[in-house]
């Protein structure tokens, strides 16, 4: 373990890319909201990211498995935050996803995602054996399943199913019996319907309309229709930085944030989809590739899930920007306004540059 | 807690090489859709971007007003408010979502859902009109309604204002929502919501009082609010009319009328112009400039007093007495008699073995008397004389039992019954007998009050038939209509008709026991026709021979008695007696004369009061083909 400065040690390519990403939401943070009330809003955004790449270049620095160590601590600490929240969180847009900390409002869902993935990561740093077991899958469940209720509570069903992203993605990893997943997915299904009572109105609205995206245009659909039409009138070229009438018009809501890809395709046209997508793309197998080169069982977990959940996020994300998808509150990562998302990102990179590091090692 | 971390322990690679086709693959399939949307459907997508962004408005363009000869206005304009639905937004409505647009806007659901049905087929871009003549609190609930009602907009337009209310309301008409049956019509121009001239004036120069709607193109942003304009097509307002109506001696007209339900119509014999027309009971136009709602409407059309017609041109009666001066014209015109045929009216007279009744004894009377007397009896005898093919080549000749051509909507032509119309109508041969009930204006014999004026008017001028109108011919040739073809309806009567028939109706009112006289007036020399005919109408012709009804009054009175300037039909439904029009044509008359007097002081050729009525005074018909002053 080192504390010394090494400039061998920073992964260029990874950083590079998860800049270079970044970079481009700024530009569309700033496009989409010129002339707005949330005019200026980039600034803060490149605030966010300065500090976002120090502090990643700080924990590239830090041993993983001093992370790892400290896991049990940080995960007491999430769920008792995210308790806290629930009783007496700051609301913004009656979500309760919202820590203040100072001027700052911070959301913790995102930084509980990096508790997970270490959580699950340690968990199976002392797992061995081919696959998982009946037990494995019980302690997993649980270890991801309250923070994820906690989180679906505020609510933010988005954030909870990324979750559940990276616990799957830890269990395939370690292996998994096909009667395992049988079991799984009939459990999965006889929940259904009690998933679907526990589900909000505005839900339930959300998955019908995925399921009947031409009935009432004005309504739930809404965004989908109008991030379609977004993306689909971009064209080849698209019409240009500040030029989408789609989102300066209003007509794509929260362009900035959740719905920033279909802004940017507007704008950029298939050419700028293309890019940010193979840049994602570059990214996410530079990760299995760090994965794929881990000293241990924990790096390769850690890589692999932060892989995941990002991989996850941008699925999601830009698939239901055009319908493939349910609508649900998941921000494209590294692109979308939001200083926690952009946080929790390059921290995870952060630990990936130092699980890369030392690959050497040994 | 202690972790272990056990060396030397990687994963196979095949695991993680799952997961990099995994990603390989979804991102593959993400561009695939992206393709798909971005260039496989840009087009439709870009079409779809445009229509959210751009608005197209109408822009109305204000209905021409409509003014007296004189230029005071008549119909006019004021800016309102409509509640337009953009359908390119919204093709289709959730039923909830009409049910509170209706509700909003105090809209019939079902005539909303009506509306929106018919409306399917148009382009996407027209939109509809929702609601015309906005409330306050209509205007309120669209703007404060924006962001949940996108697809509401709201339009400033032109309303139509008819500032003198009912007054001339049958001759100006009204304007309204186009009906269904238009827009369908092929080649139609007009779409939902637009408004159109359904009645009078207004239907009749529709094209020329309507203007050519504009378009703006404009930006607005998702909550519905304008943020720009793209191009705007100005809206060309229609034109203002000017027509012959008087309003001074219109307003006399109605005042002279007052209450009693009946019609006057005023021309100027030596051109056809209408110088007022009065229809009772009357309506009030602007009622119509809004929707009118189904109660109103149904008030309007079940009156049995029918104020939503034209009586003036649209009632058919038996013109009664007035009808003797169409027997003596073809009696004197056919030699069939000399002026002096003089026989005894003993009450009664026996024709064909039938009795046929006078309202009193006259004595001995010639024609002179029989006129001012209106002798039954002795126009029964001129009727047997006649027969009825005479009556009525000479009717239809004088301008009855056909339209006088006017440019308004819907005249009635009246009917002159003759034995082809009998056999037509009812397979029958034509019954001598009923000649006798034609010669005396009863019977079969339907009029228009218009048709009378027009008649009296051209025999007091010596045969001179001008088309009635309204608007001016040279106005029409200006705003390059053409007008109506007015050749070849002179009838030009001898000069011993023409005398007979002046003397006989100057006799009427100026000579003591005729049946006009209360239209005597100091001053002005009247002269005219009375008529009292019973209500019968073409359908109960067969079953209403003796029964009891009441009596329509008629009198068409002119002045001066030679060179007619005005003549005025005045009717009085269930007057019961003529005595009972003689006075409103009179006040009519008077009314003209009192203006005339007041114009100019001196008198002395008037000078051209404006280019308009110079211009028409040019256009008229050559001189009378019989000049009364030669025969003196």
């Amino acid at each position: 373990m080192t504390t010394r400065f090494r400039f061998r040690d920073i992964d260029w390519v990874l950083l590079g890319l998860g800049v270079a990403i970044a970079v481009i939401g700024v530009v569309e943070i700033y496009s989409t909201t010129q002339h707005s009330a949330l005019q200026g809003q980039y600034k803060k955004q490149i605030y966010w990211l300065i500090l976002s790449i120090v502090l990643a270049l700080v924990v590239s620095h830090l041993d993983y498995h001093v992370l790892l160590e400290q896991t049990p601590w940080f995960y007491v600490l999430s769920v008792l935050v995210l308790l806290e929240l629930l009783v007496a969180g700051h609301a913004i847009a009656r979500t309760k996803r919202w820590l203040r900390f100072g001027g700052l409002t911070f959301q913790v869902s995102e930084l509980v995602k990096l508790v997970i993935i270490l959580s699950v990561a340690a968990y199976f740093a002392e797992r061995r054996g081919k696959s998982a077991t009946w037990g494995d899958l019980v302690k997993l469940g649980l270890l991801a399943g309250v923070p994820a209720v906690l989180v679906a509570l505020e609510p933010d069903l988005g954030t909870a199913l990324t979750f559940l992203a990276i616990l799957g993605s830890g269990i395939l990893l370690a292996g998994i019996r096909w009667r395992q997943i049988a079991v799984l997915m009939l459990l999965g299904l006889m929940s259904l319907p009690v998933g679907w009572h526990v589900l909000r109105p505005y839900q339930r609205d959300r998955f019908m309309a995925y399921f009947h995206p031409t009935q009432d245009t004005q309504g739930t659909s809404y965004q989908v229709t109008q991030t379609k039409i977004a993306i689909g009138s971009g064209g080849l070229r698209g019409k240009g930085v500040g030029n989408g009438t789609q989102s300066h018009l209003g007509f794509i809501p929260v362009s900035q944030a959740d719905a920033i890809f279909a802004a940017f395709a507007e704008e950029q046209g298939f050419i700028g989809t293309l890019i940010v997508l193979l840049l994602y793309f570059a990214l996410l197998l530079r990760l299995l590739d760090g994965a794929q080169m881990a000293p241990d069982r924990a790096g390769a977990f850690l890589l692999v899930g932060l892989a995941s959940v990002l991989f996850f996020q941008v699925a999601i994300n830009t698939g239901m920007m055009i319908g493939l998808f349910p609508v649900t509150g998941i921000p494209l990562p590294l692109m979308s306004q939001g200083g926690s998302s952009l946080l929790f990102t390059f921290l995870g990179l952060g630990v990936a540059m130092n699980v890369r590091a030392k690959r050497f090692v040994n | 807690m202690e972790v272990r971390f056990p060396e030397h322990e990687r994963l196979p690679a095949w695991k993680i090489a799952f997961f990099q086709y995994a990603i390989a693959l979804t991102f593959l399939g993400l561009l695939v859709a992206y393709w798909r949307i971005q260039i496989g459907q840009h087009r439709s997508y870009l079409e779809q971007a445009e229509r959210n962004r751009v608005r197209n408005l109408p822009v109305i363009a204000p209905r021409g007003r409509i003014l007296d000869r004189e230029g005071r206005v008549l119909a006019d304009n004021f800016p309102a408010f409509s509640v337009l639905l953009m359908r390119e937004s919204a093709s289709i409505l959730a039923p909830e979502r009409m049910q509170g647009i209706a509700r909003s806007l105090g809209l019939v659901p079902v005539e909303l859902q009506h509306l929106m049905e018919h409306t399917a087929r148009l382009p996407r871009f027209q939109p509809v009109v929702l609601k015309q003549s906005a409330t306050l609190d209509d205007i309120a609930f669209v703007e404060s309604h924006r962001l949940e009602y996108p697809e509401l907009a709201l339009i400033q337009v032109q309303q139509r204002l008819y500032p003198k209310r009912d007054v001339a309301a049958a001759a100006l008409g009204y304007v309204g929502e186009v009906s269904e049956d238009m827009i369908a019509k092929p080649g139609s121009p007009y779409r939902p919501g637009d408004v159109v001239g359904k009645f009078g004036i207004e239907r009749e120069y529709d094209k020329v009082l309507s203007g050519q709607d504009g378009m703006r193109r404009v930006i607005v942003n998702s909550r519905g609010e304008e943020v720009g304009s793209l191009t705007t097509i100005n809206a060309m307002a229609g034109n203002d009319l000017r027509l012959t109506i008087d309003l001074d001696l219109q307003m006399a007209a109605e005042a002279a009328l007052g209450d009693q339900p009946g019609a006057i119509v005023a021309l100027d014999p030596r051109t056809g112009e209408v110088l007022a027309m009065v229809s009772h009971p009357s309506f009030d136009p602007n009622d119509f400039a809004k929707r009118i709602d189904r109660g109103e409407w149904e008030k309007l059309t079940d009156d049995p007093m029918k104020p939503m017609m034209n009586k003036a041109i649209q009632a058919q009666l038996a013109p009664g007495s007035v009808f003797k001066i169409v027997t003596a014209t073809a009696a004197l015109e056919t030699g069939t008699i000399q002026p002096d045929f003089t026989l005894h009216c003993a009450g009664a007279v026996d024709i064909y073995g039938h009795t046929y009744h006078d309202h009193k004894v006259h004595g001995s009377v010639d024609l002179h008397r029989a006129i001012i007397l209106s002798c039954d009896v002795y126009f029964y005898t001129l009727g047997k004389l006649l027969g009825i093919e005479k009556i009525d080549y000479f009717a239809k000749r004088l301008g009855l039992g056909h339209r006088t051509g006017i440019d308004l909507p819907g005249e009635a032509a009246g009917l002159i019954p003759s034995p082809e119309w009998v056999q037509k109508a009812f397979k029958r041969k034509w019954w001598a007998g009923e000649t006798m009930s034609v010669a005396i204006g009863q019977g079969a014999v339907v009029v228009t009050p218009l048709q009378l004026a027009r008649m009296i008017g051209a025999v007091a001028s010596g045969g001179v038939f001008c088309r009635p109108h309204l608007v001016f011919k040279d106005q029409l040739l200006a705003l390059g209509v053409d007008p109506p073809d007015d050749s070849g309806r002179n009838f030009p009567l001898g000069e011993t008709t023409l005398e007979e028939l002046t003397r006989g109706m100057w006799g009427v009112v100026n000579e003591d026991g005729g049946t006009g006289v209360g239209a005597r007036c100091p001053g002005i020399d009247i002269a005219g026709k009375t008529g009292t005919a019973q209500v019968v109408s073409v359908d109960l012709m067969k079953s209403a021979q003796n029964a009891s009804y009441n009596n329509n009054a008629w009198f068409v009175g002119y002045a001066p008695t030679t060179k007619p300037e005005i003549v005025v039909a005045a009717l009085v439904l269930r007057g019961e007696h003529s005595t009972v029009a003689v006075p409103v044509a009179r006040e009519v008359i008077k009314a003209y004369f009192d203006k005339k007097a007041a114009r100019k002081p001196p008198p002395g050729p008037t000078p051209a009061q404006s280019p308009m009525l110079s211009k028409a005074n040019s256009a008229r018909l050559p001189t009378p083909a019989v000049d009364t002053e030669n025969r003196q």
